[in-house]
């Protein structure tokens, strides 16, 4: 149980240092590290690699931003496989839909409550 | 004059009156004491930032006029800018204002552009009192060249924080108690080839040296209580003073030199490399500076004001960041 945490954190936090590096080593903008975090996971899992990378790190490997290039992947996949070349269409927002729609409703319901605020950080 | 970029003033305009108002994060300034007004609120009542801003603009023009005595139908035009797209803010509180208005971009140069062309109005003697400067609102700015504040996006030590605030002053004829334009000097585009929005302080420094450099040049022996330029922050203020002293160009410079962005929220590491925003050079050359050459505490100060002249479009098509400085020369007698 401990050991499971501790390689999720480790795990989890080494990932974030890879987003920080494409920040401040290579100066990408938030946008394209993001894109780039989730094209990442869509390609380990289009080889296999992100199941057992999960399995390995669990939360680690599920929190951060490559789980959903993942999920897009794993989605496309496995319609594929029922439904032919359409299927990688339908399914691509399968598994990600909850994500996607949980955004977009928590988005709203905070931007209902709250007044953004010029903090310093 | 021919082939020159620097003007004298025989006429010697003078600022007759000037007023500052700043949000609630601007507390933490050392400049505090020379706020006029200062607003708890960063939206400043209204509902949006937008409205907030051209709230901000109207207010502290408005006591621009009533400080120097004046009605808003004394004013024979405002020139004024911000950084919003198309400069709505501005035009939005010249609509409430009323006066004569043509609104003027040079990003955060603008304190100074507006300045450098009230002052050609006033020497042709075509007018009697021209309303100028500049404001920036903070979560409007950072919306239109940054992100939007509620997206948290980090910000790397080279960034800079912009200001909410607005500076206004009214330009008017001669007047022997008051500071007054002696030169000005019109600044040429730089590009320096960079291309990081995050590090703006870097693009504008060269800038901010060409136009320095070449008012130097045009006014050999003047010696100056200091020269400040506008927001290069921290980090682009080390970079000028570097090119000042490689260069070899008047080397006493480099004691003398001030930066407003720099100095702005004093050595509060939060905010970065420091202040950025068409409302930091105006609040601090037309707050403290200004009332500081009225006590003639200074006689003799080179305003350098700078901008990056770059859009979020031309930013995500990979342009660099074309870079500018305006400066003027005042005097008090």
């Amino acid at each position: 149980m401990i050991s499971t945490i501790i390689i999720a954190f480790v795990v989890g936090g080494l990932v974030c240092v890879v987003g920080q590096l494409l920040f401040d080593v290579a100066k990408l903008t938030p946008a394209h590290t993001l894109s780039l975090m989730v094209v990442i996971g869509s390609v380990l899992d289009g080889f296999g690699l992100y199941e057992p990378f999960i399995d390995f790190a669990g939360a680690g490997a599920t929190v951060p931003i490559m789980s959903f290039g993942n999920s897009l992947t794993h989605g496309a996949m496995a319609e594929a496989e029922k439904h032919g070349l359409i299927g990688v269409l339908t399914g691509m927002f399968e598994v990600t839909s909850s994500g996607i729609s949980a955004a977009i409703v928590f988005g709203v319901i905070a931007a209902l409550i709250f007044k953004s605020k010029g903090k310093v950080s | 004059m021919k082939n020159a970029r620097t003007y004298q003033f025989a006429s010697k305009p003078s600022i007759v009156s000037t007023a500052v108002a700043v949000g609630p994060l601007e507390k933490q300034s050392p400049f505090l004491p020379h706020f006029d007004l200062v607003y708890d609120d960063e939206r400043f009542g209204q509902e949006t930032n937008e409205k907030g801003h051209a709230y901000l603009i109207e207010e502290t023009c408005k006591l621009a006029i009533m400080k120097g005595g004046f009605q808003t139908t004394d004013i024979d035009l405002l020139l004024a800018g911000d950084l919003v797209n198309q400069i709505t803010p501005t035009n939005f509180a010249a609509r409430e204002l009323a006066t004569p208005f043509m609104g003027m971009f040079s990003a955060c140069a603008t304190s100074i552009s507006t300045l450098i062309t009230a002052s050609f109005f006033l020497e042709s003697n075509l007018m009697e009192r021209v309303l100028f400067g500049s404001a920036s609102q903070h979560n409007s700015v950072e919306k239109q060249f940054r992100y939007p504040i509620e997206y948290g996006a980090q910000k790397p030590p080279t960034g800079q924080w912009t200001v909410t605030g607005g500076g206004f002053g009214i330009l008017s004829h001669f007047q022997r108690d008051k500071p007054y334009v002696h030169s000005a000097t019109i600044g040429k585009v730089v590009d320096c080839e960079l291309k990081d929005p995050l590090d703006m302080g870097s693009a504008m420094a060269p800038a901010a040296f060409d136009t320095i450099q070449y008012h130097l040049s045009q006014n050999k022996g003047t010696s100056y209580d200091f020269v400040m330029t506008g927001d290069l922050g921290k980090n682009g203020s080390a970079l000028l003073q570097e090119l000042i002293r490689t260069s070899g160009v008047s080397s006493y410079l480099v004691d003398q030199y001030r930066d407003a962005g720099a100095e702005f929220y004093g050595n509060n590491d939060k905010f970065l490399s420091g202040a950025s925003g068409a409302g930091c050079s105006a609040t601090v050359y037309f707050g403290p500076i200004y009332a500081e050459l009225l006590k003639k505490q200074w006689k003799k100060i080179l305003f350098v004001a700078t901008g990056a002249l770059l859009s979020p479009l031309s930013f995500q098509q990979g342009e660099s960041i074309p870079c500018i400085a305006h400066a003027v020369e005042l005097s008090m007698d």
